[in-house]
């Protein structure tokens, strides 16, 4: 069954934007799934249509196979949303935020409470209970975010840019929270700007930009169509020029450093065979640009530039 | 789904609301009233004499707790829901399987609770003043909740069409006190010239003051069956409107 079907779904503002062009989209149960474009192609405008905070215009959207207009109650039922911005009561303590959710959600009491405190001690919040949500951290605001959003129970959690503005300890830790949530069967929908973490994290993405659907496939078959990596390179010592490699473009762009386009096909081998040749020691390398950011990029400028 | 969690929820989350800043909600009503009693009702009204053979004091009384009950229900749906509207954690209701009017009607009994303590406390307060035999409590207490329910659903309307702090403001300034004022809290209609008597009922809150007056003292210059009409009229129009405004999510969406 699918956790999400999209048929054709239209949104023109009152001010003739366009915003959606008629997009198609299929979210299996269970999945992982990455929703990223770049800012203003139209995400935040279907997720907003899903989860009810924006009418859309045309088109149908439906939830476990709930139609969102004809069944929304329980369409609305198995849906959770971790929204982009911090959206709750910030003079309401943490513990009445979440536990009104559950309310909301139609939860009895005695359940609402045992729910309350299991989302929040697996957020790390149950210290935090009784504190007024404006004293909390920029982190823990989203967590409590996380643990409104879940509640409920429900079985397709969508997080627009959860990990926005937060440092890499709690990203990371983000990270393994929604992960153990999928494992324990909950669909995902992630939008993110950071591309490393839609890599890391999901099976499925779907890249939509200008209101359309641009790609919408497997992550490793995605990942597969990149045929060549860029890779820096930290030299022992300098080079006045960079070496011409046979098969590699090669840029210097320090006294000590490299740039080195590596098709796949070649591989790294005789490139350091090569080097060693030209009495070049390599330190270390790494990766120029995450390999999604690249695809991103190659699939966003793919458009002219004044269709963009 | 259960709906009447969902509305208990949000009954108790807004009467916590007003609760928990009491000093800000209660207690100045209880002080404005006490200054009212003090100076319009004792001072001045002791050289007014009888009204339909009420004491000044007597006459005054229900007028001004009702004129409580009508500015508190009214402002605490309005800035309750529109704070929760700039705040944007309306979201947690439109996201949530919470229908239209399980969300009105959840907003107004958070009105309606806040009107009708403040009616209390003003009531008590009158007591210090007034000698207040109950005429008709059926009527009374009748009345009290229609009207709460009428301008708690009118501040509702008015919280989801503001787009500002101001737009807040400017009904209760300039529509709902002029209004309340010229609604024969402190003088009988009768006693205006014939022009202004006719202006004067077209003012809806006329006919609630006077149906409260009667509840309380027996003393009316309307049609008691009138008032309760007219109420119940404003109370089903504005119920239609205010769902219509959340079908169609004026003010709320996009």
């Amino acid at each position: 069954m699918n956790a999400l079907s999209i048929r054709n779904l239209r949104k023109t503002y009152n001010n003739g934007f366009e915003a959606l062009k008629g997009i198609n989209l299929e979210v299996e149960a269970g999945d992982f799934f990455a929703l990223l474009g770049p800012n203003g192609a139209g995400k935040s405008t279907a997720i907003g249509i899903i989860s009810s905070l924006i009418n859309e215009t045309s088109g149908s959207v439906s939830i476990f196979g709930h139609d969102l207009k004809t069944d929304r109650s329980k369409a609305k039922s198995c849906l959770g949303l971790v929204p982009q911005e911090v959206n709750f009561n910030q003079f309401d303590t943490v513990r009445s935020i979440v536990l009104n959710q559950a309310g909301y959600y139609g939860t009895p009491r005695k359940l609402a409470l045992q729910r309350t405190e299991q989302c929040l001690k697996q957020m790390d919040l149950w210290d935090k209970r009784d504190t007024v949500s404006r004293r909390l951290s920029g982190g823990m605001k989203r967590r409590v975010m996380i643990a409104r959003a879940m509640v409920h129970a429900p079985k397709l959690l969508i997080l627009d840019e959860p990990t926005a503005g937060v440092d890499i300890e709690i990203r990371r830790s983000m990270w393994k929270m929604m992960q153990d949530v999928n494992q324990q069967g909950t669909t995902i929908i992630l939008t993110t700007h950071y591309l490393e973490e839609a890599e890391s994290l999901c099976r499925n993405i779907a890249i939509i930009d200008q209101g359309q659907i641009v790609e919408n496939s497997d992550m490793a078959s995605l990942l597969a169509r990149l045929h060549v990596d860029h890779f820096v390179l930290d030299l022992a010592g300098p080079v006045a020029t960079a070496p011409v490699i046979a098969g590699y473009q090669i840029e210097r762009i320090g006294d000590k450093a490299l740039n080195v386009a590596v098709p796949k096909e070649i591989g790294l081998n005789q490139l350091f065979s090569q080097l060693s040749a030209h009495n070049i020691k390599v330190i270390s390398m790494k990766n120029k640009s995450n390999r999604l950011e690249q695809l991103f990029m190659d699939l966003i400028d793919s458009k002219p530039a004044e269709e963009r | 789904m259960n709906y009447f969690i969902a509305f208990r929820t949000l009954v108790t989350k807004e009467t916590f609301r007003f609760i928990r800043i009491w000093p800000q909600t209660l207690l100045p009503p209880a002080i404005t009233t006490a200054l009212y009693f003090l100076i319009f009702g004792k001072l001045i009204g002791d050289r007014i004499g009888t009204i339909s053979g009420a004491t000044y004091m007597d006459y005054i009384v229900p007028g001004i707790i009702l004129m409580s009950v009508i500015s508190h229900s009214y402002a605490n749906v309005v800035s309750s829901f529109y704070s929760t509207k700039f705040q944007r954690n309306i979201e947690e209701l439109l996201v949530a399987p919470v229908p239209n009017w399980v969300i009105l009607f959840g907003y107004v009994s958070g009105g309606i609770i806040r009107g009708l303590l403040v009616g209390i406390v003003v009531a008590l307060i009158a007591l210090f003043f007034a000698d207040i035999a109950v005429n008709n409590a059926l009527i009374t207490v009748t009345i009290a909740i229609l009207t709460a329910t009428l301008f708690s659903l009118a501040g509702f309307i008015n919280a989801v069409l503001a787009e500002s702090f101001d737009d807040i403001s400017i009904i209760p300034n300039f529509v709902l006190t002029p209004l309340s004022y010229l609604g024969g809290v402190f003088y009988s209609v009768s006693m205006l010239p014939g022009v202004w008597q006719t202006i004067s009922m077209g003012n809806p809150i006329l006919y609630m003051i006077n149906a409260f007056r009667y509840g309380l003292i027996g003393v009316t210059d309307i049609d008691i069956q009138l008032a309760f009409i007219i109420t119940g009229g404003f109370i089903v129009t504005l119920t239609l409107f205010s769902l219509f405004l959340l079908h169609k999510g004026i003010g709320i969406k996009n």
